[in-house]
């Protein structure tokens, strides 16, 4: 691979409602000394998509995790994740508050092995919610905006792993909603699924953008320029480049990011 | 927005929840850790008592021929010598084990590789079935078929090491087997190929590489049985004869540490050199778990590099 | 000798060995069934045992037994689980889980003949409980504990990784992810566990000699006080179990048919050793079936 310069960098503070921003986020797994994510300064804005892209290994879903403090096990982070006023990458910091509203879909679908509806309300009595009017409606609408209602209304009870790849991604998702996060992540949420089933998804993201700030993974280039508004571009464990997302892909600043986007990497 | 903030600085639900969960877990542990120092520190301190009490020295303990805890010697001193019952329970592990290795290596290589189907179709479920036998049943075995046939060949009573040997023999089989299956499936498939490959027949590549492969899982097999024969109680004091004599051949009754420990513990009183004497036999039992397990841990950690 | 007679050679004496190892099986199971089978009846199942005069049955004996590992079951299944939640969810890559790990296989190879006396030691002799059930069902406890652990963490451990970061990711915490999503994938597994581990239990007496005691005193099976000390349910009297009965009429010599006895008893416990094996089989797999909606 071609070795670029990774002191030089562009990265702009977008001017709408900020959401989350990282700033100088370091993330060294286990007892490394060697940090798989250095520096990390990102602001996403508020009910936008944004979109991390980059080569395989380049750190994204490192630094997509550490967002909803899911490596606190397995790595220390560094740096701050601010969201709303405060540092939440702080060890006083509630985590389990951090992630009720922070969500998060993962790459491969990871239903529980419940039945469809319990899948979505087993996190929601664990809150307290009992009432089981309440429930019910919340199974509905989130189903809904997952656009996963009409295929399985009737099919409630049974069990989630029945289900197809592509609805059981648009389950998590619906579980991960109905939850009402503020924030939604997702680390290559259609990477398991056939055209279909990835452009269904898309539309839904799209829908879901108007009510949630969602920051994404993908390999696929063209989903980022289809789906999202900003775009950051990873490289070797740091963020090379951040814009909006036709200026990363037409008139990138940095030269890994041009060789990335045409295809020419590596 | 400020009710958000405050909800994320502060403890909730979730906290109390996961403080509980660590609660009952940590307990759970603490217990069991505490149960195996108790189990150390009692048997130790009670095996000890012999030495530290009574002032029995503990080479004459270890080489004494003589087993008589109640009297004395001419030279005033109590009779505690267990080299008969350590040389009883080293010979009667050593021989099974040795009997049984290559049994259990043949079996173990016909079901992983001569006949992986067929073979290990019926031979698996048969071998755990084996495993758990109870060991009173081995022994009660033992004492009607093995004790009568070897009285009828040699005379004598037929007890001794010889029986001993035979039923643990066919007791520690099925685990040495089952666990000598596992490490020749450890072996990854493309070193039989790549030995198959380059012309090697079947036998050259089972010597050559197939247990050169899984030497240290097959050598930790043995050991496994090994302690499991030295630590055999009941199945062994059926069939061992139970005089505390030193052998001379195969065939006289004899006595093991544990079959000495199941026989007389009940039959002594607490505090008393006689019942001290025999938690020194349990305190040499223990060490030699202890043994047993280091010397696993050590082919263990070998093997890993070695791979 | 060319490399393929050698091969030839090895093949055959590897095909002897397996040929006797299955003549010494046969023989054994064919021991077991020929010689105990005949001696099960329901007069045999259903009688006291009698030490000096023949025709004594095992009713008491397997009785108490059963009430043995329920009891043992009892106790070591929710300390075995805490444990192995530990061991799996908790603990962290360093010193000190080395250290419990090493306890813990300290504690499986322990022959069980020295747990017995650390029993008989502790509960038996220092805190006055006497040759009892109780002090049995602790002595098996601390032999199936390092067992049921190992199988227990091995089905939590066997649970994707992806079940907890969903459960995390909702703002679930580790205990309830634990209790409500991780468990319940791994109960066939925990199931078949614990069903094994009931058939070493059930099958042990090296460590019951002196713990539970050798005596099977009369029991009243219509009194259901567990304090009264003719109560079978009295978890202080002292319970000869199926297993210890087959060494004692065998090492005391007193009772005449001896012989007959243990043949009939040790096909009894083979008898419940094996349905405790197929119905751990038979239960995972329908839990299995079951929870994964049929697929
Ligand atoms: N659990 C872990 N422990 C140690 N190192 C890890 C771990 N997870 C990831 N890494 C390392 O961190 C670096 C970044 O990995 P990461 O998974 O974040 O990449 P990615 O951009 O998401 O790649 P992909 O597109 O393949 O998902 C890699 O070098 C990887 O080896
Ligand atoms: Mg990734």
């Amino acid at each position: 691979m071609q070795a670029y310069d990774l002191s030089q960098t562009h990265i702009v503070t977008p001017a709408e409602e900020i959401a989350l921003s990282t700033n100088q986020l370091q993330v060294y797994y286990g007892n490394s000394k060697h940090a798989s994510m250095s520096d990390a300064s990102l602001s996403f804005p508020r009910f936008q998509i944004t979109a991390l892209i980059g080569a395989s290994g380049s750190g994204k879903s490192t630094y997509l995790r550490s967002l909803n403090r899911l490596n606190d096990r397995i790595a220390r982070i560094k740096g701050e994740i601010i969201y709303r006023h405060t540092n939440i990458n702080d060890s006083k910091v509630n985590v389990y508050e951090v992630r009720k509203h922070i969500g998060m879909v993962f790459q491969k679908p990871n239903p529980f092995a419940k039945s469809i509806s319990e899948n979505i309300t087993f996190a929601l009595k664990a809150q307290g919610i009992t009432n089981r009017q309440e429930l019910k409606q919340r199974v509905e609408t989130s189903l809904k905006e997952a656009a996963l209602w009409d295929e399985v209304k009737d099919d409630l009870n049974k069990s989630a792993l029945a289900l197809s790849g592509g609805q059981q991604q648009r389950l998590c998702i619906a579980r991960a909603i109905a939850m009402k996060p503020d924030i939604l992540l997702l680390d290559e949420p259609a990477s398991a699924l056939d055209p279909i089933s990835t452009t269904k998804l898309e539309v839904t993201l799209k829908e879901l953008a108007k009510n949630y700030t969602i920051i994404i993974v993908t390999h696929n280039m063209q989903q980022a320029s289809r789906i999202s508004t900003y775009t950051a571009f990873f490289h070797l464990g740091h963020v090379l480049e951040y814009d909006r997302t036709e200026r990363i892909f037409q008139t990138p600043m940095i030269q890994a990011t041009h060789d990335y986007v045409t295809g020419n990497f590596g | 927005m400020d009710d958000i903030q405050k909800k994320l600085m502060s403890p909730s639900k979730a906290s109390r929840e996961d403080i509980t969960g660590r609660i009952i877990s940590y307990t759970c542990i603490a217990a069991i850790i505490i149960l195996v120092i108790s189990i150390l520190y009692f048997i130790t301190s009670r095996g000890v008592a012999t030495f530290t009490t009574n002032h029995v020295n503990l080479w004459q303990f270890l080489s004494g021929e003589e087993w008589n805890p109640g009297t004395l010697n001419d030279h005033g001193q109590p009779q505690v010598g267990a080299l008969p019952m350590i040389v009883t329970s080293f010979s009667v592990t050593i021989l099974a084990a040795l009997l049984a290795t290559p049994f259990a290596i043949a079996v173990a290589l016909f079901m992983t590789d001569i006949a992986p189907k067929n073979g290990a179709k019926f031979l698996q479920p048969v071998i755990e079935l084996l495993v758990g036998i109870p060991s009173v049943v081995y022994g009660f075995i033992g004492l009607t078929v093995v004790v009568p046939a070897i009285r009828h060949i040699f005379g004598g009573t037929g007890s001794g090491i010889l029986a001993g040997t035979i039923v643990l023999f066919v007791m520690v089989l099925p685990t040495i087997t089952s666990l000598a299956v596992d490490a020749l499936r450890a072996v990854p498939a493309y070193f039989r190929s790549a030995s198959l490959a380059l012309g090697a027949t079947r036998f050259q590549t089972i010597y050559k590489v197939l247990l050169r492969a899984a030497m240290p899982r097959l050598l930790t097999a043995v050991i496994f049985g090994m302690a499991r024969a030295f630590g055999e109680a009941l199945a062994v004091q059926m069939v061992i004869g139970n005089a505390v004599l030193m052998p001379h051949n195969l065939v006289t009754p004899t006595a093991t540490l544990t079959s000495q420990l199941t026989t007389n513990i009940g039959n002594t009183i607490m505090g008393t050199l006689p019942n001290n004497a025999l938690w020194s036999l349990a305190l040499i039992l223990l060490l030699m778990s202890l043994v047993f397990n280091l010397i696993i841990r050590y082919i263990g950690k070998r093997g890993e590099i070695k791979s | 000798m060319t490399p393929h007679q050698s091969d030839r050679i090895a093949t055959q004496l590897i095909n002897l060995l397996v040929g006797i190892v299955v003549l010494i099986l046969l023989f054994l199971l064919g021991d077991i069934v020929l010689s105990g089978f005949p001696h099960i009846s329901w007069h045999f199942l259903t009688s006291p045992s009698s030490s000096f005069s023949a025709g004594g049955g095992v009713r008491d004996q397997l009785f108490n037994s059963l009430y043995l590992l329920v009891l043992t079951l009892i106790i070591s299944f929710p300390l075995a689980l805490g444990s192995a939640i530990y061991l799996s969810e908790y603990a962290g890559d360093n010193w000190f889980t080395g250290l419990i790990r090493t306890a813990i296989e300290v504690l499986s190879s322990l022959p069980s003949v020295v747990v017995g006396l650390f029993g008989y030691l502790l509960f038996v002799i220092e805190f006055h409980m006497g040759f009892s059930i109780l002090s049995g069902a602790i002595a098996l406890t601390f032999f199936n504990l390092p067992l049921l652990v190992r199988s227990i963490e091995g089905s939590l451990h066997a649970v994707p990784n992806s079940q907890r970061e969903a459960g995390s990711a909702l703002g679930l915490s580790n205990w309830r992810t634990i209790r409500g999503i991780i468990l319940p994938v791994a109960l066939p597994g925990i199931l078949t566990g614990i069903i094994l581990s009931a058939g070493r239990v059930f099958g042990e007496a090296a460590a019951l000699i002196y713990t539970a005691g050798q005596s099977a005193p009369l029991l009243d099976y219509s009194n259901w006080n567990p304090t009264s000390s003719s109560s079978f349910l009295n978890p202080m009297r002292p319970a000869e179990t199926l297993a210890v009965h087959i060494w004692k009429v065998n090492t005391e010599g007193v009772t005449p048919d001896a012989v007959s006895i243990s043949a009939g008893a040790s096909a009894v416990l083979i008898i419940v050793i094996l349905i405790f094996n197929f119905g751990a089989r038979a239960i995972g797999n329908q839990m299995y079936k079951k929870m994964t909606g049929g697929k």
